[in-house]
Formats: structure tokens, C-alpha cells, sequence
């Protein structure tokens, strides 16, 4: 019951959330030089009389700004986030088109960084002075260091130039004629390198903080009780400390969701990966500003998402947060 | 980390034997010493080198070793990538710094309001951070950067709005946890007022942490400039690391010298930032040593 309402009063912040980011955007094209619909418009449009009438009319421009921002909401609402100047096509299924490629990069990146990442932080815990505890802190400050673009980059030049054992840019491979199953592991292909290259960096800060955290709880009175009582090693480390130092870790990730999208950007048009982040490249260079705005709502949304779902997995970790614990 | 309810004192010999801890930590000191070449290869080495970033200086496409060509070889225009890598940090080190400082002045501002009020003011304040923290920052300053003209104020501007969050969650929790501890009470009964006790009280004790995120702030900030120097949203004005690794992307695998040498010394540059946050840490807090 507790754990319902818990979840309730995150959905209701999750919405409001949502809600103050669309306002937030309302305020950028507010914020804009020239008024809103030469914004919306972008360089390529301001030109076109007729197109910019049609924005005044579809955002009610010549109206009060309360009018305007309540349209803007209401439109948004419905899922109508305007039409792509440049393509000429609702910028809603355009992004439609391109999210799913990006929720499988950042995913698969994610959950390599986080398993692999703990895995390290909890070996290297239980041996704080070995070389491979050492090795961790040189992951960690190099990982936080590397510019991802330069680091895709790089492994670009490694893989194709010199090696050839990877395919280095795009989804897929368009000379390929196979079926169903051998497309998908075609897909796979191309996924290696963009994911490795974004999982580098969340390495670096998942294994440092695992290993942090692993070696506060191994101190901690109730291990030694659990010692003490004679439980295994393996028992004490997985079942009793695991548990507890997967906290901060799964905080951690829960705020690194906006960052993982901005990684995801560079990523995405290093190795010209067709998702979200490739889209807003796309969308800078051609200055269409619907369709960047648009991107930065559902980017926003999916944050949020991924956010609610942390809390979840938070609550199955530790069960004394329970109504609207705080972070 | 256990509260003893003791005042640090970090000023003077406590800021000597900080300097002392720091100076015992090797790699915080090869830090500080990569970070003092970098800033003096970028503020004094324009004048001293003979090539500039943007005249063409040999054949394009030199590799490094090659008959005639500069010490880093020649990007597709022929122009020096050395002379690039000399003069590119100035925008960016520039932008990071600036950048840094607002971020850590809007987190200290919201971070130390909620911190000390509580309540409704917390609440409020922490749920203006969480908006901010959900925007996805690369592309927020993107959009922000390309709707209000790409120059270096509103570069630093878009990286500073973007990067706040985690400094003001830092200073809400030193704030949140100083203001109940015995010398802040101490103070209070004495009839110091709000604003005292924040700026005089608490903040001196809440620098130390505040100051390594200074330091890891600059750091992230340099890699967001480059980035965005990189999709081409940098000062179109100057050639940075960032922008002279996105011109080059075209021909990595003809010309593989021309993102290199700029990637490396990004790279480097924020190594020995983070180095140097690792050792201020170590200073302050000797405790988390190794962590």
C-alpha cells in the first residue's frame, strides 16, 4: 500500500516535470532574437512569408503570451510538436522513427558499464592494495578524461584503417542479403564499437564507485556481526554487502541518464549511428529548430522515464525507502 | 564520513598542512605540473611559435616525419596542426573557466538556500534542480547555443546553465549538514543573523568539498566545449582542439595525425585537472584517501 502511493507521488512529480520542461522550452523560443515564429522558423525559413504566417496562426503568435503557452502545451500534448522545415515532415514520427536505435545504444551501454563496472568495483574491494585495485583508479581517471567523440574517433582509425574487424559506421550493412536473424546479428556488428565507446566512460565512474562503496560496507558494523556469526565469505560479500553497496551506484546512474544522452549525441554522429543524437546533429546543421525542440522534449521524457524506473529498482534494493523516500 | 562537530580550519596553517597533504600525493603534483605546461603552452606559446593555426604552411596531409613537414603533420588545408594544438586551447580553457565559475556560483547560491531553510524552500529549490537535471545537458546547450548565436559568451553561458545541478546538491548537503552542528548553533545563540552564519559560519567549512568540484567542474566543462567545438558549434572565429577534431573527421583515414595530437591534449588536460581534484581531495579530507 505504502509502495503504491510511493510510486503515485512519483508519477505525479514525474508529470510535472515533463510539464515545466515544455515550459522551459516555450521560454527558449521566447528567449530567442526576433520573435517567436522567425525562431521556429530558422534561417532556412525566414524567407517564406507564407510559412511564417501559417507558424504565427498554428502557435497563435498574435495573441497573449498565456494564450500562446497554452497552445503550445495543448499541441504538445496531442503529440503534435510541429513539422521539420527542412524535411517537411511531422518532427514527432521523425523521432519516432529514429528512438528506438538510440534506446538500444544507451541500453546496451549502460547495462555493460553497470555489470562490468561492479564486477571490477567488487573484485578490486576485496583486494585494495593489489595491482588491479590500482588498475581500477588508472581506468577511472582515464575513462573520465577521454573526449568520447575523439575516443570513437580513435577506435575508428584502429578498427578499419588497421585492423578491419569491425564495421565502423552506420546501422547496417546495405550490401547485405541474408535473413531475418542474420540481419540482426548485422545490427550487432555495428553496435560493438558505438557502445563500447560510450560504455568507456560510465566504466570509469561505475567501477571507482562500486569499489568506493564495496570498501565503506565491508567496514560497517553488521558485516562483522554477519562475520561473526560465522556466515561464508561468499555469503558476507554477496548476499550481505552487495546489497548495500549497490546503492550509491544505482543513484548514481539514475542522475547520469541526461549525460548518457549527451554522450549518446557524440557518439551517434561519430559513427553515424541513426538515432535521436544523430537526428539533433542533423537538426543543428540544418537549423531546424522544431524539430531540435522537439528532440529536446522526448530526450527529456525518456530521462524522466528512466528515472522512474531507477526508483523502482531502488525501492526492490532497499526496502527502507518506502513513500517518497528522499535521494 | 563521521561528523565530530568540529570546526576545520582551513586557513592559515590549516591551508599549510593542506598544501603539505597535496604535495605528498606524486600524481596530483604531476597533475599540477601538465596543467601549468598546458596554460603556459597556450598563453605564451603563440608568440614563441613561428606557424599560426590558420595560414597554410606546407603540402596538406603531411604525417608527422615526413620531408618538410611540422612536428604534427598537416590537416587537409596544409596548416600546422602543432601550431592548432598551441593555440587552440585559448577559447576553450577560457569558456571552461568561466563556465566553471558560474556553475559553482548558481549551485552554491540554490544549493546553500535549500541547505540551510529546509522546508518548502528546499523543497522548491531541489525541484528546480531536478528539472535541470533532467534536461539532457549536451543537447539543451545545443539548442541554447544555436537559438542565441554561437560565440563564446553564450558557449560558456549554455555550459554554465546546464552544469549547476550537481554543485548545488553538493552545497545543499554540506549546508544541511553544518547547520546542525554545535559551532553553527554556537553562533546562532550569539545573535548572528542568516546571512552571517551562511557566509561566515558554514561557507569556509563547507569549501573544501566545494572547491574539488570546482576543479572536476573546469574539467567537464572543457570536455563540453570541446564537444561542442566538435559538432560545430564552437567560436567560428578561432581554431580550437575541439574544431580542429571535427574539421579533420572527414579524413581520419587518410590523415589519422590531425585528430590525434588535438584529441590527445584534451585528453591530457583533463587528466591533470582530475588529477589535481584527486590531491585537493586527499588535502582536505585525508580520510577517503585512495577512494
Amino acid at each position: 500500500m505504502a509502495l503504491a502511493r510511493g510510486i503515485g507521488i512519483r508519477l505525479v512529480q514525474a508529470f510535472g516535470l515533463l510539464l515545466a520542461v515544455i515550459v522551459l522550452n516555450f521560454i527558449l523560443i521566447q528567449l530567442a532574437p526576433g520573435d517567436a515564429a522567425i525562431a521556429l522558423a530558422s534561417s532556412t525559413g525566414v524567407g517564406d512569408p507564407e510559412y511564417l504566417a501559417r507558424l504565427r496562426a498554428d502557435y497563435g503568435l498574435d495573441r497573449s503570451l498565456i494564450v500562446q503557452l497554452w497552445t503550445y502545451i495543448v499541441n504538445i500534448v496531442q503529440l503534435d510538436f510541429g513539422e521539420s522545415f527542412y524535411y517537411e515532415k511531422p518532427v514527432f514520427d521523425m523521432i519516432m522513427d529514429r528512438i528506438g536505435a538510440t534506446v538500444l545504444l544507451t541500453s546496451v551501454a549502460l547495462g555493460v558499464s553497470l555489470v562490468i563496472g561492479v564486477i571490477l568495483g567488487v573484485y578490486t574491494a576485496r583486494r585494495p592494495e593489489s595491482l588491479s585495485s590500482h588498475g581500477v583508479t588508472v581506468l577511472s581517471l582515464v575513462g573520465y578524461a577521454l573526449p568520447i567523440f575523439w575516443t570513437g574517433i580513435m577506435l575508428i582509425v584502429l578498427f578499419a584503417a588497421k585492423l578491419d574487424l569491425l564495421p565502423v559506421s552506420g546501422f547496417e550493412d546495405v550490401r547485405y542479403k541474408g535473413g531475418w536473424f542474420g540481419e540482426r546479428l548485422d545490427n550487432l556488428e555495428h553496435l560493438i564499437l558505438p557502445a563500447f565507446t560510450l560504455a568507456i566512460v560510465y566504466l570509469a565512474y561505475y567501477s571507482r564507485l562500486a569499489r568506493a562503496s564495496m570498501l565503506e560496507v565491508l567496514e560497517s558494523d553488521y558485516i562483522r556481526t554477519a562475520r561473526a556469526k560465522g556466515a561464508s565469505e561468499r555469503s558476507v560479500v554477496y548476499k550481505h554487502a552487495l546489497r548495500n553497496a549497490l546503492i550509491p551506484v544505482v543513484t548514481f546512474a539514475g542522475l547520469q541518464f541526461g549525460a548518457l544522452f549527451s554522450g549518446a549525441v557524440l557518439v551517434e554522429t561519430v559513427f553515424d549511428w541513426p538515432g535521436l543524437g544523430l537526428l539533433a546533429y542533423e537538426s543543428i546543421l540544418t537549423r531546424d529548430t522544431p524539430l531540435m525542440l522537439g528532440l529536446l522534449i522526448v530526450s527529456a521524457a525518456m530521462v524522466i522515464v528512466a528515472n522512474l524506473v531507477t526508483d523502482l529498482v531502488y525501492r526492490f534494493i532497499d526496502p527502507r525507502i518506502r513513500v517518497g523516500g528522499s535521494r | 564520513m563521521t561528523d565530530t562537530g568540529v570546526a576545520i580550519d582551513v586557513t592559515e596553517g590549516g591551508a599549510h598542512s593542506a598544501f603539505r597533504m597535496f604535495c605528498r600525493n606524486k600524481a596530483a603534483v604531476v597533475g599540477a605540473v601538465i596543467f601549468s605546461g598546458i596554460v603556459f603552452m597556450t598563453v605564451v606559446g603563440p608568440s614563441l611559435y613561428a606557424n599560426t593555426a590558420k595560414e597554410m604552411v606546407a603540402r596538406p596531409f603531411l604525417g608527422p616525419g615526413e620531408d618538410g613537414a611540422p612536428l604534427f603533420g598537416t590537416d587537409y588545408l596544409g596548416r600546422d596542426i602543432l601550431a592548432g594544438v598551441i593555440s587552440g586551447g585559448r577559447t576553450t580553457l577560457l569558456v571552461a573557466l568561466v563556465a566553471a565559475f558560474m556553475s559553482i556560483t548558481i549551485g552554491l547560491l540554490i544549493g546553500s538556500v535549500a541547505g540551510y531553510y529546509g522546508r518548502w524552500v528546499d523543497a522548491a529549490l531541489m525541484r528546480l534542480t531536478e528539472l535541470f537535471q533532467t534536461l539532457p545537458t549536451l543537447l539543451f546547450a545545443m539548442v541554447m547555443v544555436t537559438m542565441l548565436e554561437p560565440s563564446p559568451r553564450t558557449i560558456a553561458l549554455a555550459i554554465g546553465i546546464v552544469s549547476w545541478p550537481a554543485a548545488a546538491r553538493l552545497s545543499r548537503a554540506e549546508f544541511l549538514r553544518l547547520r546542525e552542528l554545535e559551532f553553527v548553533k554556537a553562533a546562532r545563540s550569539l545573535g548572528a543573523g542568516d546571512l552571517r552564519i551562511m557566509l561566515r559560519t558554514i561557507l569556509p567549512n563547507a569549501m573544501p568539498p566545494l572547491l574539488v568540484a570546482t576543479t572536476l567542474t573546469v574539467g567537464i566543462a572543457i570536455l563540453f566545449e570541446a564537444g561542442l567545438a566538435f559538432l560545430g558549434l564552437g567560436d567560428t572565429s578561432s581554431i580550437s582542439w575541439g574544431s580542429t577534431i571535427g574539421n579533420n573527421r572527414g579524413y581520419i583515414l587518410e590523415a589519422w595525425w590531425t585528430v590525434t595530437f588535438p584529441g590527445l591534449t584534451i585528453f591530457l588536460t583533463v587528466l591533470s585537472i582530475s588529477l589535481i581534484g584527486d590531491g585537493l581531495q586527499d588535502a582536505f579530507n585525508p580520510k577517503l584517501r585512495g577512494r
